[in-house]
């Protein structure tokens, strides 16, 4: 799997044909996506970049099943995610995708053992919750609700949570954006180990461009359209990088 | 343990109060539910039981005089199964130290013992010796009143013979439950007594001897009693029949009846209202609950859990709710159940009491109250999962606010910054703010309601003896006498005024419909009875004809214009025709009028009279009581003074009491909802404050905000609340209507600043308490994370 991604005879994991996403505000329509097409292959890492308010999350939670396009399509293997049933996206959701969310969004009633094992207990094959934490270096905070972790603590449990479940797909929304470069460089080498490991295909927001120098490609997206897909021939490990 | 379920726990902990204030909520429903069912169900299976274990006849005959002989001859007749004679007889009690007068009921014991029918249960000592002319077996009720004890001796008047009797045992029978003195319309156990002595002596004293004047019968299973009265009318017709009658027109069973009806009224009404609004508000509450956890679900349908499971997850949350509120309601309605049915025994005077809680009482109450939180759980879930997960995990969007009303008004500059932010939140949230404004407002209708009945009860009273019955003192004679007996009674000192009456009783029928009643016949201008409507309007009486309340031709399915035939049961028992020449509508009884000279003259007689109203002068009323005792013709008095209290306690025992426990539950049902409205509103809201109060807001400005939101809904609560507590009122006066009265709709002042202060209480107990976590929030916590 080590190979670079951009083979074309490979099949591609996601097919996004066209798709736009249309907010309305009331009077206002707010146009997120205008007609995105993008292929994700099996294995690669992307890393997604643009400025605020240029959809990134948008795109990323239309690929998680989190959201739903208002128009093109989103094929996943053979499945159509635009027009899934609930059911669908929900078995999607479960056994493929692990998401890291842009604002953690942890259960506060749960300790980080538990908001870990509150995903593994409905997977197939997951990790142990105290070894997926261990592997973004809270071993020791097992027992600690979010409300007692600090905002990266609180990143890193959303972290393990996400590849807990030795998920095909891992989508993380700016992981390391309230990480201090050392605990920056921890989270993404164990999101780089879970896409070499588990080959599972990862997207990637940052804002961060030097952390583009780990992905297979690079995709820049601005005011809705995909401005440029960057193939990068040296990839770096997050080790190497440095901000 | 499933990470979920831990959640659930924690979460149910971390909402404690507000878990606890819900399950308050049903509480009230459950426990009023429970307690009105178990309650009426006891009663009526203690009553059964009672009647079955001391065989209380089914048809009763009064005669004047019919020879022994005649009971072989009543056993003969189709359909009967034991038929038994006795003497029953009005006497007049002389204790020493109590100068009011007191009557007494004498009924014969068989010689040999224990009755056929109508057996004694004896609560001390024994039935008299045969033979023994003076022992007898006195009421309880009575024999409590005066502390009289086994072997005390009671002086009574047999047939102006005075007699000691002595007491040889204490107790009751089904026939007495609820004992009316004659003329009485309440029970009065200081001035009316039932004493069971030998037959022997008491037909010798009657002059009855190897003769009855009273009989007892019950019936083969599956016989008419239609028929068999016929037949029993036909038979003793010529012994001075006063008609037959079956339990139904048995004056203790009558009322005990009705009594049971209107508590079975209330059991069904106020437990419908209570627990209906209960499963309202819990539907509200849990809806608004579950609102307030929108981005957890987003958040486990992120993750994958279905919508299914994250909808078990939130029904199993408000299941513990429900479940905490069920047990309680059930143990405190189980209790207050228990409690409230042997208040009810002990005032019926039931020899005992069967406490029952139907199975299906409690499955009732489960499965309201379980349907009422699904429901709500259902609906705010559905909602929150109806959105897709990306939407629901961002903080909500900052909501569109618009310029309010007031400001369209030009009157923004009347309001400051917080007021303005009261204002716009309660317009940008129209419906949220109406359902607590609906909350609130159930809860103070509830309370309203609860109380109704005392001013309704109340109103009637005033309006039967302050407007229209007037007398002091109601004398009945011993039987119709002529009218210038009233000039002996008018020269007594202390009368100042007497108005005679004539009452005859009657079995009134229109078709196959029949009604036992009695037509009073009363003076045209009469100043002591003044009959009057629900309009407080005198009634005129044309001479014509009789004027039924509205309820009895109702009953009789007769109206203006219509001929009654009515069979008098007394004297020579003729059958006459009348045409109904009135109606009335009025809140106590039913009746039949006449002006008293046409009842005379349809009667054949002179101008005869019944009884008397007397005015009397205060301080001599005791010397009138004693001057009348004298009088061989007066057969029993009824002071006013003495009905209004007995009447008063009799409702302080029975109906007050249930509606003061009702309030009570209504008050805890009205506290559940305001502290619910006000929890909510900072969990909904706490954010957002805290926000304000790192912008440099103080924390008595975050509070304004808040709670003068609170304050606003809740004082927009009240007037919608009256108004829903008097609809529900005018729905428990329909409910009520019976021949015994019909409730007016009346709701005092007191009643409406009641449940305001009941439900301005539980607003300020909550704001208090708001008060304190208002100070207590958590600033870092709200920077620290997004939820
Ligand atoms: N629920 C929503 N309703 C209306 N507009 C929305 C909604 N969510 C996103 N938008 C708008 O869609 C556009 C894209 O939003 P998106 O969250 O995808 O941006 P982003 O690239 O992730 O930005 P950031 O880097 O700041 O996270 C923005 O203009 C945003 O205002
Ligand atoms: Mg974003």
């Amino acid at each position: 799997m080590g190979e670079p991604a951009q083979v074309p005879e490979r099949v591609p994991l996601f097919q996004v044909r066209g798709v736009t996403k249309v907010y309305a505000m009331g009077q206002v329509e707010v146009h997120a996506l205008r007609g995105v097409d993008l292929e994700l292959y099996p294995g690669e890492l992307i890393v997604l970049l643009g400025p605020s308010g240029s959809g990134k999350s948008t795109l990323l939670n239309i690929l998680g099943g989190l959201d739903t396009a208002t128009s093109g399509e989103v094929r996943y293997r053979d499945w159509d995610l635009t027009h899934a049933s609930e059911r669908r996206l929900t078995e999607y959701r479960r056994h493929h995708v692990g998401f890291v969310f842009q604002f953690y969004n942890l259960i506060p009633s749960l300790t980080a053992r538990e908001n870990v094992a509150a995903v593994t207990e409905i997977t197939r094959h997951p990790m142990r919750p105290e070894d997926a934490l261990t592997l973004v270096g809270l071993g020791a905070r097992l027992d600690h609700f979010p409300a007692q972790l600090s905002g990266g603590e609180q990143q890193r449990v959303a972290i393990a949570r996400a590849i807990a479940k030795n998920p095909a797909v891992l989508l993380c929304d700016e992981p390391t954006g309230a990480l201090d470069s050392a605990t920056g460089i921890t989270v993404l080498e164990a999101l780089e180990r879970v896409n070499r490991e588990l080959g599972a295909t990862t997207a990637l927001i940052t804002h961060n461009a030097d952390i583009a120098a780990m992905a297979d490609r690079v995709v820049r997206l601005a005011d809705g359209e995909i401005a440029e897909v960057r193939v990068n021939p040296h990839k770096k490990s997050p080790r190497e990088i440095s901000w | 343990m499933r990470a979920l379920d831990r959640k659930l726990l924690r979460d149910l902990w971390g909402m404690r109060g507000m878990v606890l204030a819900i399950a308050l909520v049903l509480v009230g429903g459950i426990a009023t539910f429970v307690m009105s069912l178990s309650t009426y169900d006891s009663l009526i299976f203690t009553q059964e039981r009672y009647y079955r274990e001391h065989r209380f006849a089914q048809v009763f005959a009064g005669v004047k005089r019919a020879p022994e002989s005649l009971v072989e001859r009543v056993r003969a007749l189709p359909g009967i199964d034991k038929a038994e004679g006795r003497v029953v007889a009005a006497a007049n009690v002389q204790l020493p130290g109590f100068t009011d007068p007191v009557i007494a009921t004498l009924v014969s014991l068989p010689e040999s013992g224990e009755p056929l029918l109508n057996r004694l249960y004896l609560r001390q000592g024994r039935l008299p010796e045969p033979g023994r002319a003076d022992e007898a077996v006195l009421s309880d009720t009575f024999a409590e009143a005066h502390g009289l004890t086994l072997g005390d001796r009671v002086p009574v008047v047999l047939n102006g013979r005075k007699r000691a009797l002595t007491i040889v045992g204490i107790g009751l029978s089904p026939e007495y439950i609820y004992q009316l003195p004659p003329g009485g319309l309440f029970p009065d156990y200081e001035r009316y007594a039932v004493l069971w002595m030998g037959r022997r002596p008491l037909a010798a004293a009657y002059d009855l001897e190897g003769a009855f004047n009273d009989l007892v019968i019950t019936l083969e299973s599956g016989s008419s009693p239609l028929a068999v009265i016929d037949a029993l009318d036909l038979l003793l017709a010529p012994y001075g029949s006063h008609g037959a009658y079956t339990r139904d027109d048995q004056l203790s069973h009558r009322f005990l009846t009705e009594e049971l009806r209107g508590l079975e009224t209330m059991a069904a009404v106020f437990p419908t209202i209570f627990l209906g609004v209960a499963a309202f508000l819990l539907n509200v509450v849990v809806t608004r609950l579950i609102s307030t956890q929108r981005e957890q679900i987003a958040i486990l349908k992120a993750f994958g859990y279905s919508n299914a499971e994250v909808g078990w997850h939130f029904v199993k949350l408000v299941l513990v709710i429900v479940a905490l509120g069920l047990a309680l309601g059930i143990a405190v309605g189980v209790w207050m159940g228990r409690g409230m049915s042997g208040l009810y025994a002990e005032f019926y005077r039931f020899p005992f009491l069967i406490y029952r809680l139907e199975p299906w009482v409690i499955a009732l109450a489960a499965l309201v109250s379980t349907a009422a939180g699904l429901a709500g759980t259902l609906l705010a879930v559905g909602r929150a999962a109806g959105l897709p997960p990306a939407e629901g995990m961002r903080p909500e969007t900052p909501p569109l606010y618009r310029a309010t009303l007031i400001e369209r008004l030009g009157l923004q500059r009347w309001l400051a910054q917080p007021s303005r932010m009261i204002a716009r939140h309660i317009e940008r949230r129209p419906l949220k703010a109406l359902l607590t404004v609906l909350g609130i407002a159930s809860a103070c209708g509830i309370v309203v309601v609860s109380n109704f009945q005392r001013d309704a009860i109340g109103y009637m009273i005033d309006v039967q003896y302050r407007v229209s019955q007037r007398e002091d003192l109601m004398l009945s004679f011993v039987e119709p006498t002529s009218q210038r007996a009233l000039y002996s009674i008018t020269a007594l000192p202390g009368v100042r005024y007497a108005e005679g009456f004539r009452a005859v009783p009657v079995r009134l029928s229109a078709g196959h419909r029949s009604y036992r009643t009695q037509i009073q016949g009363l003076e045209p201008e009469g100043e002591l009875y003044r009959l009057i409507d629900t309009e407080l309007r005198r009634i005129e009486l044309p001479p014509g004809g009789v004027v039924l309340t509205d309820y009895l031709a109702e009953l009789l399915g007769v109206g203006v214009g219509d001929r009654l035939v009515a069979e008098v049961l007394e004297g020579s028992r003729p059958l006459l025709e009348i045409p109904v020449v009135g109606l009335a509508r009025q809140y106590m009884g039913v009746g039949a009028y006449m002006e008293r000279r046409a009842l005379n003259r349809l009667m054949g007689e002179g101008p005869a009279l019944s009884g008397a109203f007397l005015a009397l002068d205060p301080e001599q009323e005791k010397a009138v009581y004693a001057a009348l005792k004298e009088m061989p013709r007066v057969a029993g008095t009824v002071s006013k003074s003495t009905a209004i209290e007995s009447f008063n306690r009799t409702m302080e025992e029975t109906i007050l009491f249930f509606t003061l426990i009702t309030a009570l539950l209504g008050g805890i049902i009205a506290f559940g909802v305001v502290y619910n409205s006000a929890r909510i509103a900072l969990s909904e809201r706490g954010r957002e404050l805290a926000s304000l109060r790192v912008l440099g807001f103080s924390h008595g400005e975050i509070a304004y905000i808040l709670l003068g939101e609170l304050a606003l809904l809740t004082l927009a609560a009240l007037p919608l609340g009256f108004l829903f507590g008097r609809a529900l009122g005018w729905f428990l006066a329909t409910q009520f209507e019976s021949d015994l009265y019909r409730i007016a709709l009346v709701v005092a002042p007191d009643t409406y600043a009641f449940a305001a202060a009941v439900v301005l209480a539980s607003a300020l107990i909550s704001a208090t308490i708001l008060w304190f976590r208002l100070k207590r929030l958590d600033l870092v916590a709200v920077l620290k994370t997004r939820e």
